[in-house]
């Protein structure tokens, strides 16, 4: 059974904003919507771009659907698949993440 | 085949047009082009002489240029006139006793102006206005004279009365007919004119012959006049109407008109097959066109003809539309209503000064012809009513009405008009053409300017041209809306209106009040910029960090691999030995490459989050602060060294450029601004193609805004001319604030100015003459914003909260390792992703 790691408290997160933690040796982005209080983790590179940039995206949403975008190119991926919505063929690993008790915390692959 | 010998008389504006149309003809490689002007220059814009007088000079008039000639093969030959022809041998001789030989003969000669026949008319300062050298000659002579008079109340005599007004001349303009442009005017038009005219302080004598012109007693001169009255006066400016240049035919047998012109047919041909006369010169159907357009129609003609095409000349309209002293005046077709049977309507508001005259057919169904005074925004309507025969709306009155309550203004749906429909009579461009380009792609009037030229002469007709685009944007099926996206149903414009009137502080409280949705890349910065353009609130605040773009966010301009830039500001390029060695200190402690940006300060690149903190922590301590160039807002103000150590500078533009740095550094807006100041016309500094451009005159300052460097370089327009600091900053406030609140998002100064309804001479209302009341409001707003700087990394340095987000990973100290360089040309670059597969010598 996979284990949760906690990366950061809640204090730490700034709505509407993401970060980056290193969860493994991987870099995962997590980004936190300072509105519906959800949180969101993908991983941290820019497979357009090919660089370890997303966490700095800006966040929002585009028909409903909540989206990063790159900071590079501005692509824009579903927070929630991981999809490139202007190049689906790219898809980026998600992370389970869930705030327990004032903790970030990541689920270990 | 040997190739064709064409010879041009004439090097003016439609001497120019001609040889234009012919290098640019797929056969333009059968002709050998020569042409001969009496003037020391190539073409220029004659249409825009008076712009000399506030500041153009001859090289920004200029149609053209050696280089031109020279790389299409046309040979040219300046300051020597034709002064022979002969039409059996086919060769012309010139003054300096050149002779060349022809196939075809071009006559573009153009006009030269009426001095009236009254004793003492060729004195030293009695002048006339048409050429480059008549305006350097009148500039002397308004300098050392008190009062001017114009001869003559047409056109360009009330053009001529500007200039000398603008001089600081007691100005008079003295007519012989009993009103004011009696040829474009009616009787109600040509007084409100007057009453206009002598508002802004010149003195109209109307029904006044000057019989002689004699020594003065309080001035230079006196004119005495046939009434026996008389006038003083230091200078006389004859403008008395045109003559048709057509000496060389005159002498050497081609057929000339009874009062003069050149005879030509409907392919421009005299009646010697190989001889073509174009432009003011030539007589066809018994008139003479003064105007450009209709020369270069001809020019158009002449050249397909010699080509071996099928265009014809099928006459011209001459209605204008001008400002006149600042007087809107527009004269449309048969003004004076002389078409049998014609009837009329008339507006008359002597409160606002407003004249209108709409005449209409005998049977009250076409528009015959217009006068217009004061209000000029019917002119585009009506032209093109009576252009294309179209029948009037059923209440024509409507149509010079004021829109307003009850009395609807009636348009004239563009949908009506045909595609042959000329909109642009300078370039010649139709409704088709126009409709084409939106097809093409064009959706706005930047882009209709660029690929069909329309609007970009004299600009009468830019509400009509973007009625039309907005209509076929509409027929194609766009929703002309300009929603700003998905999240916000407004345009950046309404969204800063909203924000400044309702006094709305954060971007969640603009979504929830106007928005819906989370928002987005687009709605998050440019809300974000119009915040801090209004507000100017530290953009780290958490409030407003989730809507900063890629640089803003941590105040550093992203680079490819993820790490940062660092540019300093370095005001007006200039900086102490001691700042210099810092950032080279700097830049070796974190291996930054180093390179000189455009903008004369130095970009450190390949900074990693962590150590952006401690870069600004040894800046800011040796005196730098944050110089923006992530933002989108002011720049830098870029400054050549000026009178201070140059031997020509007139002033001190690198101490001016500092002051403006510091005045608007970091000032957030649509988009990035950039500024220069030249101390002197030399323009080191390249102001001209920035969004703000100085340059240091003898009296002060002229100003030039929205010009573009860039991917689509546009020439910055000139302002305003000769003005002191105060007036300087006190325009460029609200330049810069008009911009704000109105400017599309990512929208340049140039571009915007091109999209801006009323264009160039709008902002100059808006700006300089405060025509819509707001210039205090927009320099408070710039006070307001000045007043709330600070250097945003200084205070970032100060604050351990917001220092612990530059870092690359929130649980680790590690960085990313993916990062890789390797060495080139003595400093580290970023390794391509095949030097990263392969590992090639990276340097770490
Ligand atoms: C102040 C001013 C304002 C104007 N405003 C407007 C306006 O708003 N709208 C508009 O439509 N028109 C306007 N015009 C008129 C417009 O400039 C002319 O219609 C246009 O320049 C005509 O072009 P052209 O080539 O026929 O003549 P020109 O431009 O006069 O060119 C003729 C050239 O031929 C040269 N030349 C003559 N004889 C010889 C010879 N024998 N050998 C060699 N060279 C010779 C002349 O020196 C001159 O350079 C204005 C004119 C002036 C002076």
């Amino acid at each position: 059974m996979s284990q949760w790691k906690t990366i950061c408290s809640e204090s730490d997160l700034t709505p509407n904003t993401g970060l980056c933690a290193l969860l493994d040796g991987e870099q995962v982005a997590v980004f936190y919507c300072g509105k519906t209080r959800a949180l969101y983790a993908v991983s941290n590179y820019d497979p357009i771009g090919d660089a370890y940039v997303l966490s700095r995206g800006i966040m929002g949403s585009l028909s409903d659907v909540p989206v990063v975008a790159s900071p590079l190119y501005k692509q824009h991926f579903n927070l929630q698949t991981g999809e490139c919505l202007e190049e689906p063929e790219h898809m980026l690993k998600t992370y389970p993440v869930r705030l327990e008790a004032g903790e970030v915390q990541l689920q270990a692959a | 085949m040997s190739k064709q010998r064409v010879l041009v008389v004439g090097n003016g504006m439609v001497g120019h047009k001609f040889i234009d149309n012919l290098v640019q003809d797929p056969q333009s490689e059968h002709f050998d082009i020569i042409t001969f002007s009496e003037e020391p220059r190539l073409a220029y814009d004659r249409v825009q002489l008076s712009s000399y007088f506030s500041g153009a000079t001859a090289a920004d008039l200029a149609l053209t240029d050696e280089g031109y000639y020279n790389d299409n093969g046309v040979n040219f030959v300046l300051n020597d006139k034709v002064v022979e022809l002969n039409t059996q041998a086919n060769y012309v001789v010139t003054a300096s006793g050149r002779k060349e030989s022809y196939d075809k003969l071009v006559l573009a000669t153009g006009s030269f102006p009426f001095v009236p026949p009254i004793p003492g008319n060729d004195q030293e300062h009695c002048l006339v206005y048409r050429t480059i050298e008549d305006l350097e000659a009148i500039t002397t002579s308004a300098s050392q004279s008190k009062v001017g008079v114009v001869v003559g109340g047409g056109l360009l005599g009330l053009e001529a009365a500007n200039a000398l007004k603008a001089a600081g001349l007691e100005t008079h303009v003295v007519e012989f007919a009993p009103r004011l442009m009696a040829v474009q005017l009616d009787e109600g038009g040509g007084s409100l004119l007057r009453r206009k005219i002598e508002d802004l302080g010149v003195t109209v004598h109307t029904e006044k012959a000057t019989s002689e012109i004699v020594p003065g007693e309080t001035c230079r001169y006196r004119m005495n006049f046939a009434d026996g009255s008389h006038l003083e006066t230091d200078m006389i400016l004859f403008s008395a109407g045109i003559r048709p240049q057509d000496e060389l035919a005159r002498q050497f047998d081609l057929e000339i008109g009874e009062r003069g012109g050149i005879v030509v047919n409907d392919n421009c041909q005299t009646n010697v097959e190989n001889i073509y006369a174009i432009g003011e010169c030539a007589l066809w159907s018994g008139r003479i066109y003064g105007l450009v357009a209709p020369g270069y129609t001809m020019a158009k003609v002449a050249a397909s003809h010699i080509t071996g095409g099928s265009e014809t000349f099928q006459g011209a309209d001459m209605s204008t539309k001008l400002k006149l002293l600042g007087v809107d005046v527009a004269s449309i077709g048969d003004a004076h209503g002389n078409t049998p049977g014609a009837q009329s309507y008339t507006y008359n508001d002597e409160i606002e000064q407003v004249y209108k005259r709409l005449i209409v057919s005998e049977d009250g169904k076409k528009v015959l012809g217009a006068v217009l005074v004061g209000d000029v925004d019917a002119y585009g309507n009506l032209l093109q009513l009576m252009l294309n025969d179209m029948d009037l709306p059923d209440n024509p009155a409507g149509l010079i009405l004021p829109a307003g309550d009850g009395a609807a203004s009636v348009g004239l749906g563009v949908d009506a008009l045909p595609d042959t429909a000329q909109i642009c009579s300078c370039y010649d461009v139709t409704k088709g053409q126009i409709k084409e380009a939106v097809a093409n792609g064009c959706v706005d009037m930047g882009g209709i300017k660029g690929s069909t030229k329309a609007s970009t002469g004299c600009g009468g007709c830019a509400a009509l041209t973007k009625q039309v685009l907005d209509a076929e944007l509409a027929n194609l099926g766009y929703e002309v809306k300009n929603d700003l996206c998905e999240h916000f149903a407004y345009s950046r414009k309404e969204l800063a209106d909203i924000v400044r009137v309702k006094q709305i502080k954060t971007f969640d409280e603009l979504l929830d009040s106007h928005g819906h949705g989370l928002g987005c890349e687009i709605c998050k910065p440019t809300v974000g910029s119009i915040l801090a353009s209004f507000w100017n609130d530290y953009v780290l605040k958490d409030e407003h960090i989730g809507l900063q773009d890629t640089n803003d966010i941590f105040l550093g301009n992203m680079q490819k691999d993820g790490t940062y830039s660092v540019v300093p500001r370095v005001a007006g390029g200039e900086i102490t030995p001691e700042k210099l060695i810092v950032l080279g200190e700097v830049a070796k402690e974190f291996d930054l490459y180093t390179k000189v940006t455009g903008g004369q300060r130095i970009d450190l690149f390949g900074a990693q989050l962590h150590e952006l903190p401690l870069i600004w922590k040894k800046l800011v301590d040796a005196g730098f602060e944050t110089g923006h160039a992530y933002g989108k807002s002011v720049r830098t103000v870029k400054s050549c060294v000026g009178s201070t150590w140059c031997r020509y500078g007139v002033n001190d533009s690198v101490g001016f450029a500092i002051n403006l740095e510091d005045r608007y550094k970091g000032l957030r807006s649509p988009h990035k601004l950039k500024f220069a100041v030249s101390g002197c016309t030399r323009e080191c500094a390249e102001a001209q193609c920035k969004d703000v451009g100085v340059i240091a005159t003898e009296n002060g300052w002229n100003l030039y805004v929205c010009g573009n460097g860039g991917m689509r370089p546009r020439h910055a327009d000139l302002f305003a001319t000769d003005l002191d600091d105060e007036t300087l900053i006190k325009y460029v406030d609200r330049f810069l604030m008009f911009y704000i609140r109105t400017a599309d998002r990512l929208q340049r100064t140039s571009v915007w100015l091109e999209n801006l309804e009323g264009g160039l001479d709008y902002l100059k209302e808006v700006v300089i003459n405060d025509k819509l009341g707001l210039g205090e409001e927009l320099e408070a707003e710039m006070v307001a914003n000045i007043g709330n700087y600070q250097c945003e990394w200084q205070t970032t340095i100060e604050n351990p909260e917001k220092l612990k987000r530059f870092k690359h990973f929130v649980n680790s100290d590690e960085t990313d390792g993916s990062l890789a360089y390797v060495a080139e040309r003595g400093q580290r670059r970023p390794a391509t992703r095949e030097e990263r597969i392969q590992s090639v010598e990276l340097v770490d």
